[in-house]
């Protein structure tokens, strides 16, 4: 008897303990927050989606070489003597038509591993993570700045060059090109 | 029955035949609480449920559509009316078709006795409260037709559970009424109310109206009725912590598993509807139903008319107050099991009841 009676009690206290910590938190103020209006703050070395900057690159491939699921994928033509491809911003120069730099992001394994050999600093983590899409093709991201006629243009001009040492070659000696020379001495 | 009889009043008038007044005042009363008040109570009562449900849980609930998400019930409805209406073959098709009906009007026939306010009550029956239980025993017929028709295990699981549940649960709340019976001598829900009326110590609760010796003597009996009678209407409208008939992590969704879109909905809003008519008949029993704590802002500025008004609204935020503590309850205890379901019914909340009920006889005795 006396056992039933605190049965009844110890179920309707708790309930009651039970009713008073929800009740409580009917007023804390939400933990969760309204996701595409507010956004978490990212953690300092967070690593998300890749970027380059085609300004920097000088075709050197190293991101391509790094990358542990091949993910990159870089095309370079060499340029031809007197063709001036600018400067990098740290002061390298370029000297390769990079005629075809392809992410596949949906095969990056966000490791950055790619962003460690780059000698201009030009691969680099944003903060961009939102980046879903409908077609899994449109997941390949293409930086190439040259357009597909000058990426031809190159092309044929650096195998019309090709050709022409090769009739060089078959000629007799071949002789040193000015601009080579110059860049040897460098 | 102000209602009623102005709505006669005007039909009557106009086409000069007392059938034709009869039957359109009768049909347009009739359909006055659903399009006031279930169907708008549902509406909010999800929407709150689900504001309720997340701020507990420290979430902030549905926020997009409109301020707080209050449009979010209104968009869901729109969208169960354009879901397709399924019926599987090996379902028993026309059971299958007439379960939702059955429960939906099992849970709304409950309203016809209501005493919405001293100028409305659906019908004045002398056996009010005896017409409110056998009737929401209906809806017990209903929801095993559904898990029968489904043709589904988990549904034939929920629904044997609910008959289960909503037969033992009856019974306590038949003890507690009758206590109430014993006292006020009426099962008239509108002459119940009448009875409690002057300021809140006159609710049952504390005791009914008068002075005497008895009415303290009623006190702590009434409020152990109460908590009997809240806590076995709230098993009967299989609301967590009762809710093994539809209990998600084991039966899907009980009885109303197979059933998608309107028909669906149906069951959702009987489910709500009943939560609120149980919530009326507590406060219409215990807490002086359409009555006001401390007098009408209508009597005071000698507007008779808003008196009713009024009562109207005393009475839906009583029914509502009682819904929020069901919604309360349920995000605060976890779920019964079958057994300590069945002992809390047989051996807790029976024997209290009639304990209760034969103090309360001998006091009324005194």
């Amino acid at each position: 008897m006396k056992e039933y009676f605190q049965n009844i009690w110890y179920g309707f206290s708790t309930i009651m303990i039970g009713m008073r910590v929800t009740f409580k938190h009917l007023f804390v103020p939400a933990v969760t927050i309204q996701y595409p209006n507010v956004k978490l703050k990212l953690p300092e070395r967070e690593r998300n989606r890749l970027y380059v900057n085609m300004n920097d690159c000088i075709g050197c491939d190293q991101c391509a070489r790094a990358c542990p699921v091949s993910c990159i994928s870089i095309e370079t033509v060499k340029s031809i003597p007197g063709e001036d491809l600018g400067k990098t911003s740290n002061g390298k120069k370029k000297a390769l038509w990079v005629t075809k730099f392809d992410i596949d992001i949906a095969k990056c394994c966000f490791c950055q591993l790619c962003v460690f050999p780059c000698p201009t600093e030009c691969i680099y983590m944003t903060d961009v993570y939102e980046y879903a899409e409908f077609e899994r093709s449109s997941l390949v991201y293409n930086y190439v700045t040259l357009t597909p006629a000058e990426i031809e243009a190159k092309k044929t001009n650096y195998a019309k060059l090709e050709a022409e040492k090769a009739a060089q070659k078959a000629a007799g000696a071949p002789p040193v090109k000015p601009a080579e020379k110059e860049e040897n001495k460098q | 029955m102000i209602v009623y009889d102005f709505l006669y009043n005007i039909v009557f008038n106009i086409t000069q035949s007392a059938v034709a007044g009869d039957i359109t005042a009768m049909v347009i009363s009739a359909a006055l609480p659903l399009l006031f008040l279930v169907l708008p109570f549902a509406i909010l009562a999800v929407w709150l449920e689900r504001k309720v449900s997340a701020h507990m849980q420290d979430r902030l609930g549905p926020m997009r559509t409109g301020s707080h998400g209050w449009l979010q019930t209104i968009a869901d409805v729109i969208k169960l009316l354009q879901k397709e209406d399924i019926v599987a073959n090996d379902n028993d098709r026309p059971l299958f078709n007439l379960a939702p009906i059955l429960v939906f009007s099992g849970s709304y026939l409950v309203f016809a006795a209501l005493p919405f306010s001293s100028a409305y009550i659906g019908s004045n029956i002398d056996l009010g409260i005896i017409f409110i239980i056998a009737a929401s025993g209906f809806v017990v017929a209903g929801i095993l037709m559904a898990g029968w028709s489904s043709n589904n295990k988990y549904s034939l699981l929920g629904a044997m559970r609910s008959a289960a549940q909503i037969v033992s649960y009856e019974i306590p709340t038949i003890l507690v009424i009758l206590t109430i019976i014993m006292i006020t001598g009426t099962t008239n829900l509108r002459t119940l109310s009448e009875m409690q009326t002057g300021y809140f110590w006159n609710w049952m609760i504390f005791g009914g109206a008068g002075l005497s010796l008895s009415k303290f003597l009623f006190i702590p009996f009434m409020i152990i009725g109460f908590v009997t009678l809240y806590i076995s209407t709230l098993a009967e409208v299989n609301r967590t912590p009762f809710d093994i008939p539809e209990a998600e992590s084991e039966l899907v969704s009980g009885y109303h598993t197979e059933y998608s879109g309107m028909k669906f909905a149906m069951f959702f809003m009987a489910e709500y509807a009943n939560m609120f008519a149980v919530s009326a008949i507590v406060s219409a029993i215990f807490f002086g139903g359409y009555q006001s704590p401390f007098g009408y802002l209508g009597n005071t500025l000698g507007l008779t008319w808003m008196v009713p008004i009024e009562q109207f609204l005393w009475f839906a935020s009583k029914g509502i107050f009682f819904v929020l503590v069901q919604m309360w309850l349920r995000w605060t205890l976890p779920r019964l099991r079958v057994d300590q379901l069945m002992a809390l019914c047989w051996k807790y909340l029976i024997p209290i009841a009639f304990v209760n009920l034969i103090i309360v006889g001998l006091i009324t005795v005194l």
